[in-house]
């Protein structure tokens, strides 16, 4: 199968590939697969008031699945939180040109993102709760 | 060095020139039908057919007249089990086979089974991939007619103790198919001291050209018949109809004549060089793990998984060197190698296998390039492996709760 320039370049110059520490303020992370299934995202949100400064990922998983997470990451940051809300798995088929056998490496970013900014929210609700 | 290299020699192999010299000449001159019985240009067309049959006999230690040609190993496969299925059907109809069998076994079996046609008993393998000869023998029923294990595995190398099966198959009085498209040529094959009845393999494994193959269909002690799966011209002794590709089955018994002669000077140089392969990648990578028999495999065979990375996205950070992975998504069916969850192997690496396939042609070179560029992807990888940084920090990933999906 020929992989689009656009996923090899992901592939080749990931961006933002790394971690942030779980409990650091502000950082929201969503891990979603299953390594039996043969993907696994991790994705992280670093928000200052209600803006995503920063995300990170890491990605077990074939080329289509490291690159819709890397992509994932370039359009969080500078995004507020309720515009990452609206990110869909299939601007990340259309921008990357993944074919129908990979569409599920879009879902997974997706889920990843819907899933670091749960737990964001959640950390700030606490945190919220907490001061009160 | 001239990129990219091929290390698959287990799908196919580069065709040999020599092989690819001794066919030139019956494409345009020699171009006759070898059934023509009378003229010239049948004559030398059957005169070449015959030798090479001869050639292709000697390698396996066969009788010429006990070769019959098809068009590869899945036909060669096809024919001998349903074959056999539709000749002795009242006999019995129960087939006993294994788990690691190539496809063209596997499927066969499964749709005869299907069509209720027959009972099919498919045998488990050790954790290196080997059948047991004992449970083949208590496997056998009143009604077994056939026994099909394959030489050796095309993803593991592993090699079967085919000797053994063929003997219990000769003592209960039961015929012995034997896939051994990965093993000819590879290494010695006798099917007399391996009891073997039937045997399918193919010329485009073995540096011959594609879309010619061959099934050996023993003639004595005892004489096995088979029905055949095409009508036709009653080609082949009745068992394959249909003209011979000339050109083809000359440079599958040149091929075969070749690796007859170079089998010994061929293995000793494919070991070094996986031998070498093996331990500079397991030595410099933690947690790599060989998959198949240690010592008992094919020599141009090595399958490692490296846990905590995906089989495809190794490949697809050696885009130079042509391999295949045991990962789903490397497969049309999304599944992983039932060849490796066969031996035990788990589901994540069996995601994580690389198959290094190696043959006549590789060189010393390639395979230091090899080496480099693995040990550089799979670190890589590894970083960018959120699995990795789990394991990194203690965490015992079989704890964990995945949201599978």
């Amino acid at each position: 199968m020929a992989y689009s320039d656009k996923v090899v370049d992901h592939f080749n110059n990931p961006r933002n590939m790394g971690s942030f520490k779980k409990d650091e303020e502000g950082v929201g992370t969503g891990m979603v697969g299953a390594p039996e299934c043969g993907d696994v995202m991790k994705l992280q949100i670093k928000v200052q008031n209600d803006t995503i400064v920063d995300a990170k990922f890491k990605t077990f998983g074939c080329g289509s699945a490291i690159a819709s997470s890397s992509l994932a990451t370039e359009w969080l940051k500078g995004k507020t939180i309720e515009e990452a809300q609206k990110i869909k798995n299939t601007d990340i088929v259309q921008e990357l040109n993944l074919p129908p056998v990979k569409i599920h490496c879009s879902v997974l970013a997706e889920d990843a993102i819907k899933a670091a900014l749960a737990d964001y929210q959640k950390k700030a609700d606490g945190t919220a709760t907490d001061a009160k | 060095m001239k990129l990219p290299i091929f290390l698959d020699n287990h799908s196919t192999t580069p065709m040999d020139p020599r092989v690819l010299e001794t066919m030139l000449p019956y494409f345009v001159e020699k171009f006759g039908n070898a059934a023509s019985r009378n003229h010239a240009f049948g004559w030398a067309a059957e005169e070449a057919v015959e030798n090479a049959r001869k050639q292709i006999a000697k390698l396996i230690k066969a009788d010429p007249k006990e070769i019959v040609f098809t068009s590869g190993a899945t036909e060669s496969d096809n024919l001998a089990i349903k074959g056999v299925l539709e000749m002795y059907g009242e006999k019995g109809n129960h087939i006993i086979t294994s788990s690691t069998e190539h496809r063209a076994v596997l499927d066969t079996v499964k749709v005869l089974e299907g069509k209720g046609k027959a009972t099919v008993t498919c045998l488990p393998v050790d954790k290196f991939g080997m059948v047991s000869p004992e449970d083949v023998r208590n496997a056998i029923t009143e009604k077994t007619i056939l026994i099909s294990v394959m030489l050796a595995n095309n993803e593991i190398g592993t090699i079967n103790p085919v000797k053994e099966i063929g003997k219990i198959a000769k003592e209960k009085g039961i015929l012995f198919h034997c896939d051994a498209t990965q093993g000819v040529g590879k290494i010695p094959v006798d099917v007399q001291e391996m009891g073997i009845d039937l045997m399918s393999f193919t010329a485009h494994k073995l540096y011959g050209p594609k879309g010619v193959g061959a099934l050996y269909v023993r003639k004595k002690n005892p004489r096995v018949r088979i029905v055949a799966q095409m009508d036709g011209g009653g080609h082949e002794r009745g068992m394959r109809s249909g003209t011979l590709p000339v050109p083809l089955i000359v440079g599958f018994g040149k091929a075969c004549e070749l690796c007859e002669q170079e089998m010994a000077q061929d293995t000793a140089r494919l070991l070094a060089m996986r031998e070498r392969l093996e331990t500079s990648i397991m030595k410099a990578l933690e947690e790599s793990y060989l998959n198949g028999h240690p010592t008992n495999r094919l020599p141009g065979n090595l399958n490692i998984s490296f846990a905590y990375v995906e089989g495809e996205s190794l490949l697809m950070g050696m885009k130079d060197i042509a391999l295949s992975s045991g990962s789903a998504c490397t497969s049309a069916t999304l599944e992983p190698s039932y060849v490796l969850r066969a031996l035990g192997v788990g589901t994540e690496l069996a995601h994580s296998s690389i198959r290094f396939g190696l043959g006549r042609f590789n060189t010393d070179d390639e395979i230091d390039y090899t080496i480099k560029k693995v040990i550089e992807i799979v670190t890589k990888l590894r970083e960018m492996s959120p699995l990795y940084e789990m394991a990194k920090e203690g965490v015992d990933l079989k704890s964990v709760q995945w949201a599978a999906h």
